[in-house]
């Protein structure tokens, strides 16, 4: 396929992202690239600047030895060096394998052996103190650039150098081997490897997907084109390195579109740097908008009596026109007047509060959206759309397209990508963005690729009447109850956690005949919550432990119950029991997947008592657990929980309105 | 953010690295006595503060260890002794005299502007170094301007420093303690001082919060060779970070050594563990 993409296109239109680089370079050397904050102050680098660091970058890799093939680790946040780095490693033909800054060393042993890393760029000192403590189970580690020196005066090693000190290697070398670079880039191909990325997975090791800059360049050009984004967009690059949906947007996209790229001061700062910057095109996990969203809910919670009126009274109103309008649907005066005089009190200031005055388009993916949050975003006027698609995939499969955007489907494929619903239900697709392989794993490449090609997702869907694609849950996760019933835990556990009480859900009930689940409470809605109630308490787990938070959860659960009652499919698969979690789930506990997704599975065997005390019907349960804390060290935390009945409700045939 | 996971290691490479760093005497106090009417809050105390060194001053409350620190920063005037900063003795010091050769503080309680911000309250830290005029920095004209633009990056260099970056424009009153004690350490780093005075910097900090705010003041100490002068009652901080430890008890000094020393000292164990 990716030869076909290759002789398809047309000749001067560049195959690689280095080769875009020296394009845009070329095409727009003075218009910013790539921005970062620093001393309080926007600093821009130019395309034509950008191409100068990552020709010093280059060099300097070439004079520390690094040939092509070589896998190079680069760990930080999103940093304009950083994303240097990851052109410069690619104009000379090795692979980039951007990894998450936020896991511990342990996690991060098996992927430097797995994928053989000498070279590493990273961010800080607590990135080079996990390297150290790699070095020793993985001696071979040659090089270490640091960007940032503070705290490392007194570091020592050999391997270590920095920035400043590497690109010196690279100017000495460029002066010896004048014009490299632009006789290196037109020898590299779309069927190069373009980049490495691990998953991690919500069961097992990781697995590195190998992508080609044919994969990444394909996609990422179709679905720029389809929703017209080109190089007056600006971009804030704030999720993960690691993870390829921000690669896509702030890299791939980046480069093949010339749009700018800015990069927030630092982790908390986020929400300031997007009023600061108005992106034009955004990306946010529902986790992300979510938050956001108990944010906007614990303000108002705050505002005067007339405000929270105004508030309620013209969400009301978007909620009816705002979507409406947005799909260009016929929409009457009086609403139109309405919807207007909203945009001026309340949607436009709400807007701008939250960094999205000027945004064209914005995408969720990565996990099912609520739909009340999905509307929300839609009703002030924020064109938010839905994909589908994973790393394997090179991110884009489906997009919904403007005008037919529904809270329920994923959208329709775009240009070039076929998607098939297989006998058993699952979602199969075929695209030129289709990963490579898997990096020395030939078995689970062959076991998720048949020999025509399609992909096994491992998603359950169907497409509607309309030709969108309905995804239900991950396959494996979809079960059933003892009685039959479909049981989709992710349905449940989403229709939750639209409450912003409520962080996190885990369901259970595949094979049992009830539905139990495990509440994770938001520390800043119930705090705030508690505290308008003179409720005291001393931390997270003792919040959670209080009755009255207990009784918020009730309610919470039983209007889904509710909701559930009015499903013909679901309405026998209401939840039975839950409890409130004394702990938050935690990526570092192997609760979470780095991309704070669940492990569902890895949570019920952690949690084994509970999970039975439960299903037998216990009032409560002691249970203790071994915990990471931030700085490494490990300990335990015991509480004996209250487990608790929820209030159910007979199944209805349609609710009289 | 910083890990902590190596951090004793860390401390204790700072500290070698510190007693090699450590230069001669830069103030000497010669027999302070202090005085409250018949109250006697110090009585005949002398100790050194070297170049570049953590020197600590502990004791039980009432041990007059705020009071020392109020002398040494010219808030009291003692009644006998002399003081000696940088080769030039003094019966008593003056706080402006002080600010401008190079020596900053914060308080026990904090005393920072609570309706302004952050950054604005870091500015104040500025105010010895700024030379132009009311006129020209109220019409923010000229060398005003110029001088501003100045002070602003030193300014944002601490709060980068400081990882205070998110609540830059964020009203002081509305912070947690924690933070607010942080920007008080800002304030006293943007007069870029050559002795830090620190009282009681983490008095009523949670555990993380301390060792976030160790790990500030050993940076400041190593990077800009900062001596430092720490009043502090969590014993387990002042142990691991400090060069050398003066004692105090009901005005008296009862003890002065390197941590180890310190620790083993009878009658320093006498004074934390009562029984007079």
């Amino acid at each position: 396929m990716t030869n076909q993409l290759s002789s398809a296109s047309t000749v001067g239109v560049p195959q690689t992202f280095p080769g875009y680089l020296l394009q845009q370079a070329r095409l727009r050397p003075d218009a910013p690239a790539i921005r970062e904050k620093d001393l309080g102050i926007w600093q821009t680098y130019t395309w034509s600047e950008t191409l100068e660091e990552v020709r010093l970058l280059a060099g300097a890799f070439l004079a520390r030895g690094v040939k092509p093939g070589m896998n190079i680790a680069i760990i930080g946040e999103n940093r304009p060096r950083l994303y240097f780095t990851i052109a410069a490693v690619q104009s000379i033909g090795a692979v980039p394998v951007p990894m998450y800054q936020d896991a511990i060393a342990s996690e991060m042993v098996y992927v430097f052996q797995n994928a053989d890393i000498r070279y590493a760029v990273v961010e800080d000192q607590e990135q080079v103190d996990k390297l150290f403590e790699i070095a020793e189970q993985h001696p071979v580690l040659h090089t270490v650039v640091y960007d940032d020196p503070r705290g490392l005066r007194h570091y020592t090693q050999p391997q270590l150098l920095s920035y400043e000190a590497f690109e010196q290697l690279g100017r000495e070398y460029g002066k010896a081997h004048s014009g490299f670079l632009e006789t290196r880039i037109p020898r590299l191909s779309a069927e190069n490897t373009a980049s490495m990325f691990y998953t991690s997975g919500t069961t097992g090791q990781p697995k590195g997907v190998v992508l080609s800059h044919g994969n990444l360049i394909s996609v990422g050009r179709t679905a720029a084109e389809l929703d017209g984004i080109d190089a007056s967009d600006r971009v804030l690059a704030y999720l993960p390195m690691a993870w390829l949906g921000q690669n896509m947007f702030s890299y791939a996209q980046w480069l093949v579109s010339g749009f700018c790229v800015a990069c927030p001061e630092s982790g908390s700062t986020i929400e300031n740097d997007m009023r600061e910057i108005g992106p034009t095109y955004y990306f946010a996990p529902p986790r992300v908008l979510e938050a956001l969203l108990t944010h906007v809910t614990i303000r108002m919670e705050d505002a005067s009596p007339i405000k929270r009126k105004l508030f309620d009274y013209f969400m009301q109103v978007a909620k009816v026109v705002g979507p409406a309008l947005l799909d260009k649907k016929p929409v009457g005066l009086m609403n139109r007047l309405l919807y207007a005089l909203g945009d001026w009190v309340i949607y436009a200031p709400l807007r701008n509060a939250l960094g999205m005055s000027r945004i064209k388009v914005a995408y969720t993916a990565g996990e099912a959206i609520g739909p009340d949050l999905f509307v929300f975003y839609r009703s002030l006027g924020i064109n938010l759309k839905q994909l589908y698609g994973s790393t394997e995939t090179s991110v884009f499969v489906c997009i919904q397209p403007n005008g037919e955007v529904k809270s329920d489907t994923v959208g329709k494929p775009i240009p070039g990508v076929d998607v098939k619903v297989s006998a058993g239900g699952e979602v199969l697709i075929r695209s030129p963005g289709l990963f490579v392989e898997y990096y020395r794993n030939p078995e689970a490449t062959e076991e998720c690729r048949d020999a025509e090609g399609w992909y096994r997702t491992g998603d359950a869907g169907y497409f509607d009447p309309q030709g969108h694609l309905k995804i239900i849950d991950r396959a494996k996760d979809v079960g059933k109850m003892s009685d039959g019933t479909l049981f989709a835990p992710k349905y449940i556990e989403n229709k939750l956690k639209f409450f912003p009480h409520v962080k996190e859900v885990v369901a259970f009930g595949a094979g049992k005949d009830k539905i139990c689940v495990f509440v994770n409470i938001d520390m800043e809605a119930c705090g705030n919550w508690a505290e308008r109630r003179n409720i005291a308490y001393s931390g997270y787990a003792d919040l959670a432990a209080q009755p009255e938070v207990a009784e918020l959860i009730a309610q919470c659960v039983a209007s889904v119950n509710s909701d559930l009652a009015c499903d013909p499919m679901l309405a026998s698969a209401q939840i039975a029991r839950f409890l409130i979690l004394h702990k938050e789930l935690d990526a570092d506990d192997g609760e979470l997947t780095r991309t704070r997704k669940v492990r569902r599975r890895f949570i019920a065997e952690k949690y084994q008592p509970l999970v039975d005390a439960l299903f037998e019907g216990k009032a409560e349960q002691f249970i203790e657990t071994a915990v990471q804390f931030d700085d490494g060290r490990k300990g335990s935390i015991s509480a004996t929980l209250k487990l608790l009945d929820a209030k159910r409700f007979p199944p209805q045939i349609k609710r009289a309105a | 953010m910083m890990k902590m996971e190596n951090m004793s290691k860390v401390m204790e490479e700072t500290q070698q690295n510190n007693s090699s760093r450590i230069g001669g005497v830069v103030l000497s106090l010669d027999n302070i006595s202090l005085r409250f009417g018949g109250v006697k809050a110090l009585t005949n105390i002398s100790f050194d503060v070297r170049e570049h060194e953590i020197r600590s001053i502990i004791g039980p409350n009432g041990a007059g260890k705020s009071s020392m620190l109020n002398v040494i920063n010219g808030v009291y005037h003692p009644q006998e002794g002399t003081i000696t900063f940088r080769g030039q003795q003094r019966k008593k010091m003056n706080p402006t005299l002080v600010a401008r050769q190079g020596i900053a503080r914060t308080f026990q309680n904090i005393a920072l502007f609570k309706g302004m911000t952050v950054l604005d309250n870091i500015m104040t830290g500025r105010n010895t170094k700024m030379r132009s005029g009311l006129f020209a920095h109220a019409l923010w004209w000229g060398p005003g301007r110029n001088e501003e633009m100045v002070h602003r990056k030193k300014v944002e260099e601490v709060i980068d420093f400081l990882e205070i970056q998110h609540i830059r424009k964020t009203p002081v009153g509305r912070l947690p303690y924690g933070l607010q004690k942080r920007v008080e350490l800002g304030r006293a780093l943007a007069a870029e001082p050559s002795m830090l005075l620190l009282d009681e910097p983490m008095a009523g900090m949670n555990v993380e919060e301390k060792q976030d705010m160790c790990r500030f003041i050993l940076d400041v100490n190593d990077q800009f060779g900062t001596t430092i002068v720490l009043i502090e009652h969590d014993m387990g901080v002042v142990m691991d970070i400090s060069d050398r430890v003066v004692v105090l008890d009901y005005g008296k000094k009862i003890g002065d050594g390197p941590p180890d020393e310190v620790k083993n000292n009878p009658e320093v164990i006498k004074a934390y563990l009562g029984g007079h």
